[in-house]
């Protein structure tokens, strides 16, 4: 390795400086690319980056810096999370006084705990933007298949991170919320009750739920996302950085004109993490985490909803029997995210944004039938639907989990035939546009759980909530 | 597996085929012992997670004394907060004790007095004063726990709530 400038007479040389040599394999100041190339490989972290990257992935609309956004609020989380340890008590009695304490009476105690909050909140939104971005660029494609493996694990932690903080406060919202959480895995068949037993750790929400919540957040979960970050990180270099961009029908020629990412890209991904720590500042200093009450188990708030990022599969349980709603549809979406990068594309369209302009027209169509279909279904099933009433003879299984999902599959699966036949879309095209379809309908799902629903969980106007 | 060995390895004198088969052996008995030692691990995690507190309670601690019978009026529910119980003594005279956590996903459902029903404030679940579902989403009629009466004294075993699909009558303790 070129150690540059070791030659020179040490002797010469005040301690700060050698010690810093002795830090910094290599230059400490980079003068030409040669020694830039340097820097980033014999860096413990920079080496995770690529070296080089093709000039044209540079371009910020092609991956909006999400993937190096979700690392900056992880690091924001774990640099606040490790000082609200030293003050949070995870005990039923102590837990929600030690969360007044810390807004009260601790120096920035509730700022610290409004950039956790907001930190956590913002990155739950951003890896699924992220996510977004992968896939309507199609960067899920071999060679990078796995990493959309990784991610989709990622995601899995990242949500269950968020969950397991939610109940930390032990306040109304955080107690109910994992009451109807933890409720809902009551609806697996079978092991039901066992699953639900051991994620609260006995019968009900006590003592031991926050402790074994607490492992989980502080524990567990953060050194999982770690682990897989980095894993993560050197799968994108080892594919030689992001997706390369391209335009609709564009040919890419066979060396595209590469550049160092020692400064290019490192510089820019700075740039983007400074505008987002000061975001989040700025944020949390103007508004506040919510605290409710203490929490009382003898008391249920109303509504009850689970936190934001779960009410769409919550909205599901108005919609479909238990079993469909906890289980079945969970279960396909999550199978369906697993196998997308593994299914026989006849064409690609990597680096393109939602594959082509044929793609882009099909998806615009998919997202316009969700914006109508799934309102519609949500306020006919309110006020219109009785599956009860009309098929008294079946068991409820049927009529209101097995029925409505063949309905709704029907739906999907016509219109995707429909779609490959009369606009002879590729399969690539056509997965996309259902990708979409479903997509937008889980949104308005949330949407509606969030800000749709009001006392006792009926529909209602955000502004009567 | 043996292909994994490094070249020199294999150049070497004692690479005879009874050697790299030995060595293979070896090696898959290595993954082996790694495999159970994994699955151990995750046998005593699963162990250290298994609900707590949920074992049966002593006896003293899980049965709660409700008071003498002539205190509860027929057509009348009382809520119990500490057993986390309603006591419900039907038109007949008979008792029944009714869990306040709501089938449908958990919460606690208060006793409406005006409306002779309970109503659950998260998903609006309304049950009868027998615990019968008058109102979906909740799937089946409020858990109950057994009851026994000595000497006139009402007397609720909280220990195991008894799920059910709906009232039956035998579930009911007359005095
Ligand atoms: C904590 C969560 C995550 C972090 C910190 C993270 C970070 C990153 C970073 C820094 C990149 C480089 C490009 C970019 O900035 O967009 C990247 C690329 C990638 N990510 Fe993630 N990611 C996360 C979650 C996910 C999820 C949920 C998925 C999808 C299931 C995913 C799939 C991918 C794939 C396939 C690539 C390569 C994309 C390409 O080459 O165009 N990641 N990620
Ligand atoms: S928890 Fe009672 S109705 Fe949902």
């Amino acid at each position: 390795m070129s150690d540059a400038g070791s030659d020179q007479s040490e002797g010469r040389v005040g301690l700060g400086r050698r010690f810093w040599r002795s830090v910094f394999r290599g230059p400490l100041y980079p003068r030409d690319d040669r020694e830039r190339k340097w820097v980033v490989v014999n860096n413990l972290i920079l080496h995770f980056r690529p070296v080089q990257l093709p000039a044209r992935s540079l371009k910020y609309t092609h991956t909006f810096g999400l993937g190096g956004m979700s690392l900056v609020l992880f690091l924001l989380l774990a640099a606040t999370g490790v000082l609200l340890m030293f003050v949070y008590e995870p005990s039923p009695e102590r837990a929600y006084e030690s969360i007044r304490a810390l807004e009260n009476e601790v120096f920035f105690g509730k700022l610290v705990r409004n950039i956790h909050h907001w930190s956590a909140n913002f990155l739950i939104a951003v890896v699924f933007l992220h996510l977004l971005r992968v896939y309507f660029t199609g960067g899920y494609h071999a060679p990078r298949q796995f990493n959309w493996l990784i991610g989709l694990t990622l995601l899995l932690c990242v949500l269950v991170s968020n969950f397991t903080g939610y109940l930390l406060p032990w306040d109304q919202l955080s107690y109910w919320a994992i009451t109807i959480c933890t409720g809902m895995i009551g609806y697996v068949p079978l092991i039901g009750e066992w699953l639900q037993g051991v994620i609260r750790g006995g019968p009900e929400i006590g003592s031991a739920t926050l402790i074994n919540f607490y492992t989980f957040h502080t524990t567990v979960v953060p050194v999982l996302l770690i682990v897989l970050m980095a894993w993560h990180f050197w799968r994108v270099r080892k594919a030689h950085g992001v997706v390369v961009p391209r335009a609709p029908g564009e040919e890419l020629e066979e060396k595209p004109e590469s550049v160092l990412a020692l400064p290019n890209l490192l510089m820019r991904e700075f740039a983007v993490a400074l505008i987002l720590v000061a975001f989040v500042m700025a944020f949390s200093v103007f508004v506040n985490a919510p605290l409710d009450a203490a929490a009382n188990p003898g008391m249920s708030p109303n509504p009850a909803k689970a936190p934001w990022y779960f009410v769409g599969f919550q909205e599901l349980l108005f919609h479909f029997h238990g079993s469909f709603a906890v289980v079945v549809i969970p279960l396909l979406v999550a199978a369906a995210l697993v196998l997308l990068p593994y299914l026989r594309y006849d064409h690609q369209g990597e680096g393109v944004w939602f594959v082509s302009l044929r793609g882009r027209q099909l998806g615009v169509a998919a997202a316009l039938i969700a914006l109508v279909v799934t309102p519609l279904w949500i306020v006919l099933d309110e006020y219109w639907i009785d599956y009860a009433a009309w098929l008294s003879g079946l068991p409820p299984v049927l009529r209101e989990g097995a029925l409505p999902f063949a309905v709704l599959l029907a739906l999907i699966v016509g219109l995707y035939i429909a779609i490959r036949r009369r606009f002879s879309a590729s399969r690539v095209e056509a997965v996309q546009a259902m990708f979409v379809l479903l997509g937008v309908a889980f949104a308005i799902l949330t949407i509606t759980g969030v800000w749709f629903r009001g006392a006792g969980m009926a529909l209602a106007w955000p502004w009567n909530l | 597996m043996s292909d994994r060995r490094p070249e020199v390895e294999t150049k070497g004198p004692d690479s005879t085929v009874g050697a790299s088969s030995r060595r293979s052996f070896l090696w898959k008995i290595w993954l082996g012992l790694g495999g159970l030692a994994v699955l151990e691990y995750i046998w005593l995690a699963a162990d250290f997670l298994r609900p707590r507190g949920s074992g049966p309670a002593d006896d003293a601690e899980s049965i709660i004394i409700a008071g003498a019978v002539e205190r509860f009026s027929p057509g009348s529910v009382t809520a119990f907060p500490t057993g986390k119980f309603y006591l419900a003594r039907l038109e007949n005279g008979g008792f029944l004790a009714l869990s306040r956590e709501c089938t449908h996903l958990g919460c606690t459902v208060p006793w409406i007095d005006d409306e002779a029903r309970f109503v659950c404030p998260c998903h609006s679940s309304a049950y009868d004063m027998r615990g019968d579902v008058l109102n979906p989403p909740a799937p089946r009629a409020l858990d109950n726990y057994a009851v026994r009466i000595e000497n006139g004294i009402v007397k609720v075993d909280v220990s195991r709530p008894l799920k059910r699909r709906s009232f039956e009558y035998a579930q009911i303790v007359l005095p």
